[in-house]
């Protein structure tokens, strides 16, 4: 099983500023969101996870052992972040090269890297562009660039910094579908969002970050009910539950669906 | 009097065989807001260039038809010319820095050195617009060093302070919180108030049915649709061209809950408590 424990963790890039004051979280299992207002310290969060910078006090555990004790590289096996700005991630010229190189450098073979590059470059769509330079395609197709190179590495935690950015329906529909295929290979998926209706349909666990802190931390369903605590982390409910609050049906909806069932029922009553 | 006129525009990428827009024509009245939709790919982005003169200008290509901005046909005129009457809000804020400024103060003064407008006069406007997008804490920061959401809010205040006739603007709360998200739209409804003209590229159908005026939904480089949010978001066909309508107005259609008025859809939350505690 993976998990990662992280105790009292505290960040700051500046001497005079700290942007994470002391976190405390057991992450596994559950597919988890991360929500908050710009500046909270999400990204900072992940990029700790990843080993990309190290705590200034306090410490993560990656399955038992400290991720201090291993390099950026040798996490990177285990680990997988996409940024959120694909731009600072894709180097390589060709979309084929590009989702290729993270496999090699983790130790898989020529051929299977180009399995797995395939097999991602599908999962998000472009498997018909193989051969274009990212920098010829838009931003969003960039963005599932970066998602497939992630995901042909294999890592046991997947991370994805504002994955719906820039995408439309069709888009998030696809990552919907791969996050649940994460989940169901056991693959301990975290993901930044400021979509808060993307957040409820599809995540179990969300947690509220805000200003350094973990604000409030549970099932979606429960974080998504308390008005007041996402207001104060500058966030709001999701569109069904502003509905719901707004024709005066009680009762805590995160999808669609649900929201019209309850409808329906109250309506014919 | 109609600040925009576009009359059967074609255009073409270099080096590509598919027009990017494929005989688009529609007019906007001074001051007011339209939300452009459609899916990736559709041709938002090539509109907004199109409007603003990268396209023909810096993305040449192939080009026909008329965009008329304030009378001035944007094929005639360069870059500079335009840039004073049309603003442009990219994507990706990323490219919008100058990279050669070194503060958010002095990146938003960038545009108004260039339109040598008067130092009290650029003070003014600068302090104003950090106000606007709340970024007044920043302004000595590097624009480099800032959050995704943090420059997405420089990118907007540095061509708001240029005071544009159209201010155009290509999906630019992508990287915001909701309530920074929520900020930006309250500032540019506002910024109508005062006649400026508002295009709007944007996947937050939710936001677009509260705030818009009217609705440009565009597929594969086509106009498909051009009227009022209610009318554009209870068509039956909106998924077939990649969109989701507003979620009040998807659940009203599953109940199949019409106004009674006008016989489309509800698209905001008021109204679909209206139409509820009408219909209960």
């Amino acid at each position: 099983m993976t998990e990662l424990l992280i105790n009292y963790l505290h960040f700051s890039y500046t001497k005079d500023m700290e942007v994470l004051k002391g976190i405390d979280l057991h992450l596994k299992d559950q597919t988890t969101a991360i929500v908050g207002q710009n500046g909270a310290g999400k990204t900072t969060f992940v990029k700790l996870l990843k080993g990309l910078l190290q705590p200034t006090e306090g410490a993560i555990q990656f399955n038992g052992s400290n991720t201090k004790d291993y390099t950026a590289a040798n996490l990177a096996e285990h680990i997988g972040m996409v940024f959120q700005n694909p731009n600072d991630q894709i180097f390589k010229s060709k979309v084929l090269n590009e989702v290729m190189f993270g496999p090699l450098n983790i130790g898989q073979e020529e051929n299977e890297a180009r399995d797995k590059a395939l097999e991602a470059l599908k999962k998000v769509g472009l498997e018909d562009r193989l051969e274009k330079n990212p920098y010829d395609l838009s931003l969003s197709e960039r963005k599932m660039i970066s998602i497939a190179a992630v995901l042909a590495m294999d890592t046991d935690v997947v991370i994805f910094d504002e994955p719906t950015m820039g995408q439309d329906f069709a888009g998030k529909e696809r990552i919907k579908e791969i996050i649940s295929e994460l989940r169901s290979l056991g693959k301990l998926v975290l993901c930044i969002l400021h979509d808060m209706d993307f957040a409820a349909e599809v995540f179990e666990r969300t947690i509220v970050f805000n200003q350094g802190n973990v604000l409030l931390d549970g099932s979606t369903r429960d974080v998504f009910s308390d008005e007041n605590v996402l207001e104060q982390a500058f966030l709001e409910q999701p569109h069904v539950m502003q509905i719901a609050k707004n024709i005066g049906l009680d009762g805590i909806y995160t999808t669609e669906s649900e929201l019209v069932a309850a409808l329906e029922r109250a309506w014919f009553d | 009097m109609n600040i925009i006129d576009v009359e059967g525009l074609k255009y073409k990428y270099p080096d590509t065989d598919k027009l990017a827009l494929n005989d688009v024509s529609f007019k906007v009245e001074k001051g007011e807001f339209i939300g452009l939709i459609g899916r990736n790919t559709a041709g938002k982005s090539s509109l907004c260039f199109a409007l603003s003169g990268l396209v023909p200008h810096f993305f040449k290509g192939a080009y026909g038809g008329k965009v008329l901005v304030d009378g001035m046909e944007i094929k005639q005129h360069e870059i500079g010319e335009i840039a004073a009457k049309v603003g442009l809000v990219f994507e990706n804020p990323f490219s919008q820095m100058t990279g050669s400024k070194y503060s958010v103060y002095e990146e938003i003064a960038f545009g108004l050195e260039n339109m040598g407008i008067e130092r009290k006069e650029m003070i003014a406007r600068i302090d104003e617009s950090l106000e606007l997008l709340a970024i007044k804490e920043m302004k000595d920061q590097n624009p480099f060093d800032l959050s995704g959401g943090q420059m997405q809010r420089v990118a907007i205040a540095s061509v708001i302070a240029m005071r544009p006739d159209v201010l155009i603007l290509d999906e630019p709360t992508s990287q915001l919180d909701p309530q920074g998200s929520a900020e930006v739209f309250r500032v540019v409804e506002n910024l109508t108030k005062e006649g400026m003209t508002i295009i709007m590229a944007e996947h937050k159908m939710e936001k677009i049915s509260q705030y818009a005026d009217s609705v440009l939904l565009l597929d594969d480089g086509e106009l498909i649709d051009y009227d009022t949010p209610e009318n554009v978001f209870s068509r039956d066909d909106l998924i077939n061209h990649g969109i989701a309508a507003p979620m009040v107005t998807s659940v009203a259609k599953a109940m199949g809950m019409k106004k009674s008025d006008t016989g489309k859809y509800p698209v905001t939350l008021s109204e679909i408590s209206r139409e509820m505690g009408d219909q209960r």
